[in-house]
């Protein structure tokens, strides 16, 4: 597990000082993370980072889970599936199912820290024990709720209004509610396997293992086999550019499994590819972090061409690793790429395909947008900044105003 | 070489810094008219937020981005012509946020008027959204009592710090001017050096860019006192020299 002072060669002494300097006002404080699992998913990957380190800086912070049941999480999937905007069938019954389970969880489970720190709607009625406890509470939300299913929103509210601050990825998730809000973006770990440098045998063994020519110019999009990511878009626009330029197309993503609708994303990209031997499907398991990080480094552009985005990690993974990007003006995707300084933005598969040519035929343009990219993510889109923000938005239960001094 | 003592400073630099918690404001623009209207009515660390927020974020572009309205007009509006009178705002003429506002305001109210209420729409999820800059400012340990250690400290103190005393002091808490040559002319009577930063226009440099530059105006006036003194003590023995 690594330290904060093995960061210090990535972001500068400064910024590690910095961070312990703030972390003196908050010294001693307790702080309780609750969320939904312990292993898998997002939520429990940032937690699983962002413990040991708040420790580290002398914050008393741990980390709880909720118990549930099997009908419990068929419930939350489908509030989460509805806060995403999709059309869901939420019964009565579902909301008695998610009370009765909140309910057994605050019998069981005990805030007794001095911060309660909620993430997403599975925990968030953990928010009846306020009346009896002196702690600040904090829900953060980890999903795009730009536009929610009104029904699962309403019931929600009532919860969230309770709570001393809410916390959202992207400006665009943000609703007008009676507490205040905080912008914290997500953030990459540069020392993962996902992120850290690989020497270019690792990168070259990749490619080889995967079939693909390195002599070739690549353009990779890695997600997800999901229609919200448009990868048939992407076929499409790579196939304009291949009218001029001689490339290769990766499409890289988890195995669907467990996901009936992945499946058939999946076997619709494969028939789509089967008569053009320069795209390359690679469906591969998840945790092939090490496989992910060689094919982002081997591609000479990284497209992100998104229909609907929460932040879009898979950007910031490419950005850090200097590649030139082309990606779709959606949620957090425009926090990171700012047009035509740190990548290109696109609005469809004409633009997409106009913005790869653009890049593979000016490499030194390309290489510019690459590397202010990479400054971009070393600025504002690392754990170090994340676990900043921690600190901030702690200080910020106890102090009002907008310049505080401490 | 004799070793050349600088003059100490009747109060000491004590460094500070600030760290910036974004927060969200829930409200958003689709096209210049409600832009306009939010902007008359946000608090004041809105605009601050998004006339300051590029110096911080985009600190390695050269030349930087402008401020965020202008950003917004010109590449998602694509009004070029509004984007780039928002952009040629001079963000160092003003001493208040809300002198800056009223200028900004004035600079679309004016586009509006000539494009007689054709408006352009952002696309869905592309309009603008206010946010409000939430500013936490805290002592760090560094402390300067004359020129060499306040080049060091220059060169040691992060970027947000020297952000703080350039820009948030002079137009966030209204000092006017910016820290350091405040303290170079009052502490040190370093008039001539003190001129030269606030002549600075800060906005147009990277923050590192920034940095550099102050530290080599207090360099080169280090190594201007100390060449003056060594001359003056060795101009001294010479004098004294009698003839053979």
């Amino acid at each position: 597990m690594p330290q904060l002072k093995d960061y210090e060669a990535i972001v500068g002494t400064q910024v590690i000082d910095e961070l312990r300097l703030l972390a003196d006002k908050v010294k001693g404080w307790s702080v309780q993370m609750v969320n939904s699992t312990a292993v898998g998913g997002g939520v429990a990957e940032i937690l699983n980072r962002m413990t040991p380190f708040l420790n580290e800086l002398g914050i008393n912070a741990r980390w709880d889970v909720i118990k549930g049941g099997e009908q419990f999480y068929k419930v939350t999937k489908k509030f989460h599936n509805a806060l995403h905007g999709k059309a869901e069938d939420v019964t009565p019954e579902d909301f008695s199912i998610f009370n009765e389970t909140n309910e057994m969880n605050n019998k069981t489970l005990e805030i007794t820290a001095d911060i309660a720190y909620i993430h997403d709607p599975q925990p968030i009625g953990l928010i009846h024990q306020k009346d009896h406890k002196k702690a600040k509470w904090l829900w953060r939300c980890h999903i795009d709720v730009s536009n929610p299913n009104e029904r699962v929103w309403s019931f929600l509210r009532p919860f969230i209004d309770r709570y001393d601050s809410a916390v959202f990825s992207a400006p665009a998730f943000s609703q007008e509610l009676p507490i205040r809000q905080f912008l914290i973006s997500p953030s990459i770990d540069p020392l993962s396997d996902k992120n850290r440098e690989l020497g270019q045998e690792t990168i070259e063994g990749v490619l080889k293992r995967f079939q693909i020519d390195p002599g070739k110019p690549i353009v990779t999009q890695i997600s997800r086999f999901d229609y919200l990511k448009d990868p048939l878009g992407v076929i499409e626009a790579f196939e304009m550019v291949q009218r001029n330029i001689d490339c290769q197309l990766i499409l890289a993503g988890g195995e669907a499994t467990d996901d009936p609708e992945g499946s058939e994303v999946l076997a619709k990209v494969r028939e789509r590819a089967r008569d053009n031997p320069d795209v390359h499907v690679l469906a591969i398991p998840s945790g092939s972090d090490i496989e992910i990080n060689a094919l982002q480094r081997a591609s000479s552009v990284v497209v992100q061409k998104s229909i609907k985005e929460g932040f879009g990690l898979t950007v910031a993974e490419a950005l850090w690793k200097a590649r030139p990007v082309v990606a779709s003006a959606v949620g957090g995707i425009t926090l990171q790429v700012a047009h035509k300084y740190s990548g290109l933005l696109c609005h469809s598969v004409e633009g997409a395909a106009l913005a790869i040519k653009q890049l593979l035929q000016n490499p030194e343009y390309a290489a510019k947008l690459g590397q202010n990219g990479r400054e971009h993510i070393r600025q504002n889109y690392l754990l170090t900044r994340h676990l900043r923000d921690y600190l901030l938005l702690f200080l910020s239960l106890f102090y009002g105003g907008d310049i505080i001094r401490l | 070489m004799p070793n050349v003592q600088l003059a100490k400073a009747s109060e000491p630099f004590c460094f500070s810094t600030q760290i910036q918690l974004p927060e969200l404001t829930g409200l958003k623009a689709r096209n210049v008219k409600e832009l306009l209207e939010h902007i008359k009515t946000v608090p004041g660390s809105v605009i601050y937020h998004h006339t300051h927020r590029f110096l911080q974020q985009h600190q390695y572009l050269s030349p930087e981005p402008a401020n965020d309205f202008a950003y917004w007009v010109s590449e998602v509006l694509q009004d070029k012509k509004l984007g780039e009178k928002l952009a040629g705002i001079n963000t160092c003429e003003f001493n208040t946020i809300r002198a800056l506002r009223e200028r900004i305001i004035s600079t679309i109210e004016t586009s509006l008027e000539k494009s007689k209420g054709a408006l352009r729409e952002a696309y869905e999820g592309e309009e603008f959204y206010f946010i409000k800059s939430n500013s936490f400012i805290f002592p760090t340990p560094y402390v300067a009592t004359d020129l060499e250690e306040f080049a060091r400290l220059l060169k040691k103190v992060t970027i947000h710090s020297i952000y703080f005393h350039m820009f948030e002091a002079r137009i966030r808490l209204e000092k006017g001017n910016d820290d350091f040559s405040v303290w170079l002319e009052t502490s040190l009577r370093e008039k001539e050096l003190a001129k030269k930063i606030t002549k600075l226009d800060p906005y147009t440099y990277t923050m590192e860019g920034l940095r550099e530059k102050i530290i080599q105006f207090v360099e080169d006036r280090i190594a201007k006192l100390k060449a003056s003194e060594e001359q003056t003590v060795s101009v001294r023995p010479t004098s004294e020299k009698r003839e053979p």
